[in-house]
């Protein structure tokens, strides 16, 4: 098992959410969740962070920080968007600011559906990103095995 | 034995010492506020994964001068117990320090640059205390190198109590622990408090988690100086106070700058300065 399944470091970013998706990530730092067992951090900072976990629709707005955020995580990295706005734009997908899911801006690995996602489906979207996660690391050295060679 | 030996066996497994107490305090931590926590080999984990990671440089001179800071954190260490002269390696610890400082504000990134003012006032709050500390340790047993503190028939807790009890206060500063984690914490992972790693990734961030692992290795060899009749003693010593500062970490918010330096300051003059002043009076 590789040290990237053991400590996937996850970057939470309120694109345009009604908060009920972040609460719920949130209740999975509690004690009654503890995804730290899993080596699981959530860190502010995208330069060090594996999971991008996105909630709420991509606006006119928050456009650019959103594709400026996935910029400055480094590889092997992949985004989870969490929750029924961030995976389609939800009941805001026909607002007049809103461009849609998550998806439209930056490729999206895991889907977590729910409104709000419920800690434990957030939890197995983040164990599929680790799986994704593993998946790009093992692309990406072959790739490179492939320009060595 | 030749202290030499002693100084590249600190060099070897004062990672090893230092990743599995980070280890410790993290199951700690975790059960003082009801939760189960990662594994104990966590932290080898994540500084792992750290190395296989994309490391992004944002100048050329961030990643010799991290180098530069593990080597450094390291060599102290292997000073200390390798037989140079104890004043000598609290100047080559805060050159350590000095060292994560610039790489921090070598980035152009606010939050970096405030991170690393905020290291310097932690190094002005800090570095008093260290010195005056080993000359404290040097005049109560009349040896200036490690092994010569611990051949000394006088048990330095006993003789310099007040430097022992500021030892306490200083390393929570130096663990990176609430209420004085200003600079940067174990906890928190936002954007000030972590402001002096903001522009390290990858094997970068990995230097500063091995640096200080070393750091914590060489508080943990700066008590045993303390209780110098049993290394043993010494490292139940530190255990007792590492989990006494868990507790403090989880009980305490931070503090400011401000009440950081006068806290400390005032605490190295009344205790640290009062105890050595007090030796030179009684003539001990």
């Amino acid at each position: 098992m590789s040290f990237l399944r053991r400590s996937p470091w996850i970057l939470h970013y309120d694109a345009s959410s009604c908060n009920g998706c972040d609460i719920e990530v949130l209740a999975c730092l509690t004690p009654l969740y503890d995804v730290e067992r899993f080596g699981i951090i959530n860190t502010g900072n995208p330069k060090h962070a594996d999971i991008f976990l996105v909630t709420g629709s991509v606006n006119e707005r928050n456009v650019e920080i959103i594709q400026n955020l996935y910029r400055q995580m480094p590889d092997p990295k992949v985004v989870v968007a969490v929750g029924a706005c961030a995976c389609s734009g939800g009941i805001f997908a026909r607002a007049y600011n809103v461009q849609g899911g998550i998806d439209r801006v930056i490729p999206v690995d895991v889907y977590v559906p729910g409104c709000a996602a419920r800690p434990e489906s957030i939890i197995d979207g983040v164990v599929r990103g680790i799986e994704a996660l593993e998946g790009k690391r093992a692309l990406a050295r072959r790739q490179r095995g492939e320009k060595t060679a | 034995m030749h202290p030499i030996f002693f100084g590249l066996l600190f060099l070897a497994l004062a990672p090893v010492f230092g990743g599995l107490v980070a280890g410790a305090d993290r199951i700690v931590t975790a059960r003082m506020q009801s939760r189960v926590g990662p594994p104990l080999l966590q932290p080898f984990y994540d500084a792992g994964k750290l190395f296989s990671k994309t490391s992004r440089q944002i100048n050329p001179v961030q990643e010799p001068l991290l180098l530069g800071h593990v080597t450094m954190m390291a060599v102290t260490g292997a000073m200390l117990l390798g037989g140079t002269d104890l004043i000598l390696t609290t100047f080559v610890f805060a050159l350590a320090a000095l060292l994560l400082v610039l790489a921090a504000g070598s980035a152009s990134s606010p939050y970096s640059f405030t991170g690393a003012e905020r290291e310097l006032i932690v190094l002005l709050a800090v570095e008093p205390f260290f010195i005056l500390m080993m000359a404290a340790i040097c005049k109560v047993t009349d040896a200036s190198t490690y092994g010569g503190v611990l051949a000394s028939p006088k048990l330095v807790a006993l003789e310099i109590p007040g430097v022992l009890l500021t030892f306490l206060l200083v390393a929570v500063v130096k663990l990176r622990k609430s209420p004085f984690d200003i600079s940067t914490s174990h906890h928190p992972h936002q954007e000030l408090v972590k402001g002096l790693t903001t522009d390290m990734s990858g094997r970068l961030l990995a230097y500063v988690e091995i640096a200080h692992w070393y750091e914590t290795a060489l508080l943990a060899a700066f008590t045993v100086l303390f209780f110098n009749w049993n290394v043993g003693l010494g490292l139940v010593a530190f255990a007792i106070g590492y989990l006494a500062e868990v507790l403090v970490d989880n009980s305490t918010s931070r503090i400011k700058w401000q009440l950081l330096l006068r806290f400390t300051w005032t605490v190295t003059l009344l205790f640290c300065a009062g105890n050595v002043l007090a030796l030179f009076v009684l003539g001990v």
